[in-house]
């Protein structure tokens, strides 16, 4: 059983982040997105508004996309945590990424990372075929630069590049 | 946020032992509404009980009557996504849709959607009076920015509505809260479970000291309205906004005539804003627009706007009326084309 007293010592928890258990030690205020980006400098993960509204801290929890800035640490002991430094890198990039860089589906790049971890979610979760599907199933990020059709477009190929490989399969 | 103890529950008789307790202790389980309370000092609460662990509360079943009891700790994506939910209760299915997003819909679980705190602008700010977050205190929204405010079952002390699509449906079709407290369990009638705010706007619910809602159940007979229903949402975008006025229909109907009518309304009271008077002016008519207007008058009889929502009323008048054509029509409004058909 974890306890703590305010300002007692901190709460051990053993967590999987991007395949890789961590054992740390917290506070029980600290949230995922505090843990992630100043804990364990993963920064690839991005805080814009901390209040669920925005998207940025999109990242994966047991596979499903969850915004990390409303979730406390504590409550993730035993849980797999996948960020966007654990989805790609360099020359090694999730379709989603290729398609992200060829469709030009981003400017500034912040909402960027949360984006990629929605929209990969978006397309294993399976609920989102037409474009107005995809544009409500990512209504949960937001981009201030407005590449919203790109963003679409992007999901999309990797959409049709999946159909494309299940109808092989099947054949 | 302030700070403050957590403790993770090992039981469901663990957990009601510490709010007993500690009055001072909030339970937490998606977060997605407490936590960002306590980041705005909303919420303060001395301790958090963690509830995530907690088995018994996990899961969607189906009942002996026909119906499905699904559990307090069941996130949102889970109940908008079962097969079985959607082929007998496709309004709960469409009403959860209709709110969040996909991230918080992952996080957010059936018995918090139940105890979500309002989005009142005055509530969300310390820097403002509100009787809901500090009794006594005064309203900031009654003579203030009152837009989004209630224009059904206000009082003087409160106009914030509740702010929840799946409780409308919930409450449209007579679901049932099971709780769990230190004198054991009950079970509450939807339409008991929120309350209007009269003098105690601080209390949303009728929950007692140390009670943790454990499921939500729904009768098989609901089921019945599974062919003519509608969740018409109406809102200032088009996706992950707060309701200004939704509306759940459902109907049966027998030939060209109503047979039976639910008809419950979102985003203008504290409460999803059912009346028996016009369901059952509804019932034995014919389905038409005079019916459908008749019904709508009596359910918004007795609206007191504020400075800046009368157009709530109209608002309402005319998206019950669409909601109830759209289910007669057997035509539920789309959830991913906004077109209002």
């Amino acid at each position: 059983m974890s306890q703590a007293r305010p300002g007692s010592a901190e709460i051990p928890i053993q967590i999987t982040i991007n395949g890789e258990r961590r054992c740390v030690e917290l506070q029980p205020w600290t949230t995922l997105l505090d843990l992630l980006r100043h804990d364990l400098a993963l920064t690839g993960t991005k805080k814009g508004c901390d209040h669920g509204q925005c998207g940025a801290c999109t990242v994966l929890i047991d596979g499903r996309r969850i915004n990390s800035c409303l979730q406390l640490a504590v409550m993730q002991d035993g849980k797999a945590i996948t960020t966007i430094e654990g989805i790609g890198q360099g020359s090694h990039l999730h379709p989603l990424q290729q398609a992200f860089i060829e469709r030009d589906a981003f400017q500034c790049g912040y909402c960027t990372p949360g984006q990629i971890c929605s929209g990969i979610a978006l397309i294993e979760e399976g609920n989102a075929v037409t474009r107005d599907e995809i544009r409500e199933l990512m209504s949960g990020n937001i981009c201030r630069c407005g590449a919203y059709p790109n963003i679409v477009d992007a999901i999309q190929d990797v959409l049709v590049q999946r159909s494309g490989v299940i109808r092989e399969a099947a054949e | 946020m302030n700070r403050f103890s957590y403790h993770r529950a090992e039981t469901l008789a663990d957990a009601i032992s510490h709010l007993r307790s500690n009055p001072a202790a909030a339970i937490i389980a998606g977060g997605t509404n407490l936590v960002d309370l306590m980041k705005y000092e909303v919420e303060r609460p001395g301790e958090l009980v963690d509830l995530t662990r907690l088995d018994e509360l996990r899961g969607i079943s189906e009942t002996p009557d026909g119906g499905m009891r699904i559990g307090a700790l069941v996130p949102n994506s889970d109940v908008a996504y079962d097969e079985r939910i959607a082929k007998l209760y496709p309004l709960l299915t469409h009403a959860v849709l209709a709110g969040a997003t996909p991230q918080l819909r992952n996080a957010a679980t059936t018995g918090g959607n139940l105890n979500q705190r309002t989005r009142c602008y005055y509530f969300n700010d310390v820097a403002t009076p509100c009787n809901k977050r500090e009794p006594g205190s005064g309203c900031g929204a009654i003579g203030g920015v009152n837009r989004i405010h209630a224009i059904l079952g206000a009082s003087d002390q409160c106009i914030a509505t509740h702010p929840s699509d799946m409780c409308v449906a919930l409450s449209a079709l007579d679901a049932t809260v099971e709780v769990a407290g230190p004198d054991g369990e009950r079970r509450i009638s939807f339409r008991e479970y929120h309350r209007l705010p009269g003098d105690e706007p601080q209390r949303d619910n009728t929950l007692r000291q140390g009670e943790i809602v454990v499921a939500v159940t729904l009768a098989g007979e609901a089921s019945y309205f599974a062919e003519n229903y509608t969740y018409l949402k109406l809102r200032d975008r088009l996706s992950y906004a707060f309701a200004l006025v939704s509306v759940a229909a459902a109907l049966q109907l027998d030939g060209g005539r109503i047979a039976a009518a639910r008809l419950a309304l979102g985003g203008v009271s504290h409460m999803p804003w059912r009346k028996p008077d016009a369901e059952n002016a509804l019932v034995g008519m014919a389905a038409g627009e005079e019916t459908f207007t008749r019904a709508a008058d009596i359910l918004l009889a007795g609206a007191q706007p504020h400075e800046h929502n009368a157009f709530k009323v109209d608002l309402a008048r005319r998206a019950i009326v669409r909601a109830l054509t759209q289910a007669a029509a057997a035509t539920p409004q789309s959830l991913s084309d906004k077109r209002i058909a």
